[in-house]
């Protein structure tokens, strides 16, 4: 009989689990509260079954255990009872569909006058863009695609030159405005996801999809990439940022559009170290360096730069490297010349010319273990 | 239907090698089956204890970085759901039972039989030397979504996944040698008085899950041969215009979407492969120990004809935020609830079984009870994920993985379990050792349990599957990390028990107590073989007649508590016959 125990305690277990779970939906901040309601009903419906179900097998167990000279009985059918567990089935799953599909005809219908957010996924980071005053946003076409552009914003689309880009992880939106999120990708399935607000869609290379939601809490959000995207999946980490209209037209008004991006970028004021290494951070930016390195001793898919230059690495094969200036320029020319243990060899070469190169290597230097000799 | 004996052609063997290596005989082929998935499923195993290892202690193991640990992910699923579960049910069980149980000779085509094993092996040998090739196997998950799984960026994308696809190619072939087999069988090989109606509901459960096999495993191979040529020859099956690694690649207008459509147009068939046969045994296994005839034996099979029938216009609902068209859920969510009735019917008719029985409480009833707990609890989070918006904020993350785990891994492994404490004594002689069998049920039940149940919370929370860390996401607090090292510790414990199970087959084929010819006393034709274990040929001097269906357990008035189903017809208990099947018996 211990099997009927054990049965009961698992379903004993099982509710007072969740019951006092600290581990539950993250709470809400957008309009999608319905979704929360759809999971409480199925949570409740099914659970009842499980139950019910469980409890009359425990019961079962112990009333009809072999007793010796008890004989079991002949019943092969009962269409009846048959009949009555068919029809409280179907009420039980109609009653789970229906308020289903009424949230979901919401879902697949977006607000006409909601504002439109392009989110970009790139192995392994989050762009954004926003239609500018022309309220269009520029076509686009992954033959555009190059470091300075990486949109692939067509340069002839006149629609597209007051386009907002934003090149960062972060985006901001207005709290309590429905946003339509179009999303796209030139490289991998990706997923926008930021658990808050429940609603999310998978990004497919050659088409754009979508979904809409309406941002009903200020506050800083983690959004997570949920369709696996390669080795980098877990570092695509990117933030939404909710907060009132005025502020965000505030910040909105900041970023550069397209048109401002094609723009030969002014030369760096000045020519000394510090120079070059600004300029270096934003070839980092363009160019996607930081989607795999970053800057705060954290690895990503390749090594922090943090520290990095000076450093002393091992390679697959257990050989020794010093990270010196040869070593950086020879392995950014030519990813595939050295394999460092515990990173994939994924790196693929940058198109760089040799000044940018020098400008690359002199902000990584500018992290560096050592001081950078003047 | 005809009847003709057919022993004068049988070419018994007379070699070791014609006897036990290249084996026309069923028994043998399932054997081999059966032998190779448990020891690729036992790799499967090691390789989910190493991820668990990342998991619950990440940056502990240096050697799982981020590359191995997408290998271990992809390679464990697809090992587990094709190369242990598919062989082990369809080839194994289906090649050892269906001849047994309807009373044929062996499979109607034994040369085919024989290469289907093999070509098994082979697709198996393709998919192992994919660890030997540079840059080792293929990570892009089980699914094989392109465009990443052949683009750079994306471990084992040049050799690996080429294997990959080469051996589900391979094993697509085995798969359809073996299938026309099971099916032509049972259509045409049945002993006089075997009508369709009379089968156990474990051939029903095969036979249904092969006709699935042979009409989904197609999609899985043409999507297979398609995405070769995109990563030989550049074609753009599934390739639109990409930029990989900053380079603008020659791929265009092709649709990952497609992909997808036919990846899960055989994937969720897939499901019902794996889950009909365990359907069927665990119905089998209930009315033995139980003693007691299945409840509603025709219901249950209508149940599995129309759930593999409605498991083709569901696959959609894997795709609900995919970036489809999204007014397809509407018709998606739909037909999966629709499906939960069958389903929930065949749940009802095991406890009903169990109700007024005399129930045993031998080890292989345990695994039954633990199946059905386990699977009404996969089942019912089913629920959840068919049905579209309740879906949207859980899909990708944990809660599909404790899902799929407990309804289409757990919960037919517990009925593989039960299935063999049950059939051992036939195909060995030997019964499996009690003992070990209770240490090794209360283990993997409750191991189990413990290791899934919570783990759909995780998913709640928000936590996606397939990340190699959760390093500074700040929305997954302190605990949870907590519960993943207690899930680790669980999932090593409830593996290494596993070694257990392994020891019990090999020693008890040699070792065990020597076992009845039906010593659980069960009604099914594969019992009343002349010889334990039954010989080429199964059956001796002449095939079985068949009087009555295989539940006539404890019929009022009978003297023993079980009839078989070979019994003169004068020993009663033959079943109902409902008025449209009239005077044909």
């Amino acid at each position: 009989m211990v099997i009927a125990i054990v049965l009961l305690l698992i379903v004993v277990g099982s509710v007072l689990f969740h019951w006092l779970t600290p581990w539950w939906l993250t709470p809400l901040a957008s309009n999608w509260g319905k979704m929360d309601d759809t999971l409480s009903i199925t949570m409740a419906v099914t659970g009842l079954f499980f139950v019910v179900i469980n409890l009359f097998v425990v019961y079962t167990l112990w009333r009809f255990r072999h007793r010796p000279g008890v004989r079991a009985a002949y019943q092969p059918d009962n269409k009846k009872l048959e009949h009555w567990l068919i029809g409280i089935t179907t009420v039980g799953i109609v009653a789970l569909l229906a308020p289903g599909l009424a949230v979901y005809a919401n879902y697949v219908q977006p607000p006409e006058d909601a504002m439109i957010l392009e989110v970009l996924g790139q192995q392994w980071q989050w762009r954004y863009r926003f239609p500018g005053a022309g309220g269009k946003l520029g076509g686009t076409d992954a033959r555009f695609v190059t470091g300075q552009n990486p949109f692939g914003l067509d340069p002839a689309d006149a629609a597209g030159q007051d386009d907002v880009l934003v090149m960062g992880n972060e985006v901001h939106l207005p709290l309590n405005r429905s946003v339509k999120v179009l999303l796209r990708s030139h490289d991998s399935l990706h997923d926008f996801f930021v658990p808050q607000f429940r609603a999310r869609m998978n990004i497919v290379p050659g088409q754009v999809s979508w979904f809409w939601l309406t941002p009903t809490q200020a506050g800083r959000f983690e959004a997570m990439c949920a369709q696996l995207c390669g080795i980098g999946h877990p570092t695509m980490h990117g933030y939404v940022v909710v907060e009132e209209e005025a502020a965000f037209k505030a910040w909105l008004a900041a970023q550069s559009t397209f048109a401002m991006t094609l723009a030969p970028a002014a030369p760096a004021a000045g020519s000394g170290p510090e120079a070059l290494s600004a300029r270096g951070r934003t070839l980092a930016q363009t160019k996607g360096c930081v989607a795999c390195h970053t800057i705060d001793g954290n690895a990503g898919v390749g090594p922090t730069w943090k520290g990095l230059f000076g450093k002393t690495e091992t390679m697959e094969d257990g050989s020794k490297a010093l990270v010196d200036d040869k070593y950086l320029r020879g392995f950014i020319r030519d990813p595939k010349s050295r394999d460092i243990r515990g990173f994939a060899n994924v790196m693929p070469p940058i198109p760089m010319s040799d000044d940018e190169l020098d400008a690359l290597v002199a902000y990584i230097k500018s992290y560096g273990s050592e001081p950078v000799k003047q | 239907m005809a009847y003709a004996d057919t022993e004068e052609i049988l070419h018994d063997p007379h070699t070791f090698i014609t006897k036990y290596v290249w084996s026309q005989d069923h028994k043998v082929i399932a054997v081999q089956y059966a032998s190779i998935a448990i020891l690729v499923g036992l790799l499967g195993l090691a390789l989910s204890n190493l991820m668990r290892l990342q998991i619950g202690f990440p940056g502990v193991f240096e050697f799982i970085n981020a590359e191995r640990y997408y290998q271990f992910v992809t390679m464990h699923g697809m090992i587990m759901v094709i190369y242990l579960l598919t062989a082990l049910f369809l080839g194994g069980f289906g090649n050892y039972m269906i001849p047994l149980m309807v009373g044929a000779r062996d499979m109607v085509f034994p040369y085919m039989n024989m290469l289907s094993v093999w070509v098994y092996l082979l697709s198996v040998i393709v998919l192992l030397a994919s660890f030997f090739v540079p840059g080792g196997p293929t990570g892009s998950g089980w699914t094989l979504y392109p465009p990443a799984a052949i683009l750079p960026g994306t471990p084992g994308h040049d050799w690996g996944i080429i294997l990959m696809l080469v051996s589900l190619v391979i094993f697509i072939v085995a798969t359809t040698m073996g299938g026309l087999n099971y099916v032509t069988t049972v259509l045409q090989a049945r002993c006089e008085g075997m009508t369709l109606l009379r089968m156990p509901l474990t051939v029903w459960g095969i036979f249904v899950a092969t006709i699935l096999a042979l009409l989904a495993f197609p999609a899985l191979f043409v999507s297979g041969v398609m995405m070769l040529l995109d990563k030989t020859l550049g074609t753009s099956f599934f390739m639109p215009a990409l930029v990989s690694m900053g380079q603008v690649t020659g791929y265009k207008g092709g649709s990952p979407l497609l992909f997808q459509h036919l990846f899960w147009f055989f994937g969720h068939p897939e499901v019902y492969i794996v889950a009909l046969p365990a359907f069927g045994i665990v119905s089998d296994l209930i009315s033995v120990h139980a003693r007691k005839a299945i409840f509603g034996y025709r219901t249950m099979v209508w149940a599995i004809v129309i759930i593999g029938a409605l498991s083709f216009v569901v696959w959609a609902h894997h795709m609900f935020v995919s970036g489809m068209n999204p007014w397809f859920g509407f018709f998606f969510a739909t037909s999966t609830l629709i499906i939960a009735v069958p389903t929930a019917i065949k749940v009802y008719n095991w406890v009903l079984t169990l109700w007024r029985g005399d129930i045993h409480l031998s080890v292989p009833m345990l695994f039954t009870l633990a199946f059905i707990l386990t699977f009404l609890s996969g089942g019912l989070t089913g629920l959840f994920l068919g049905n579209v918006s309740v879906d949207i904020p859980l899909s990708g993350t944990y809660f599909v993985v404790a899902h799929f785990h407990m309804v289409m891994g757990v919960a037919p492994l517990l009925v593989v379990f039960g299935a063999i404490y049950h059939w051992f004594p036939k195909v060995t002689g030997r019964m499996l050792d009690d003992r070990l069998g209770h240490f090794h049920f209360w283990v993997t039940f409750i191991g189990t349990y413990l290791i899934y149940f919570p783990m759909h919370y995780l998913g709640v929370l928000g936590m996606p599957r397939r990340y190699y860390n959760y390093e500074n996401y700040q929305f997954i607090p302190a605990s949870a990390h907590s519960l993943n090292v207690f899930i680790t510790v669980v999932a090593l414990f409830v593996g290494a028990v596993q070694l257990v199970y392994v020891f019990n087959l090999v020693w008890s084929t040699f070792r065990g107590r020597k076992a009845d010819p039906n010593p659980w006393r069960a009604c099914s034709l594969e019992w009343a073989t002349p010889d334990t274990p039954p010989k080429h040929g199964n059956w001796g001097a002449k095939l079985p007649v068949v009087s009555r269906w295989a539940y006539a357990f404890n019929v009022p008035g009978a003297k023993q508590d079980f009839i078989m189903q070979n019994a003169a017809l004068d020993a009663g208990g033959v079943e109902e016959q409902p008025k449209s099947y009239g005077a044909s018996s």
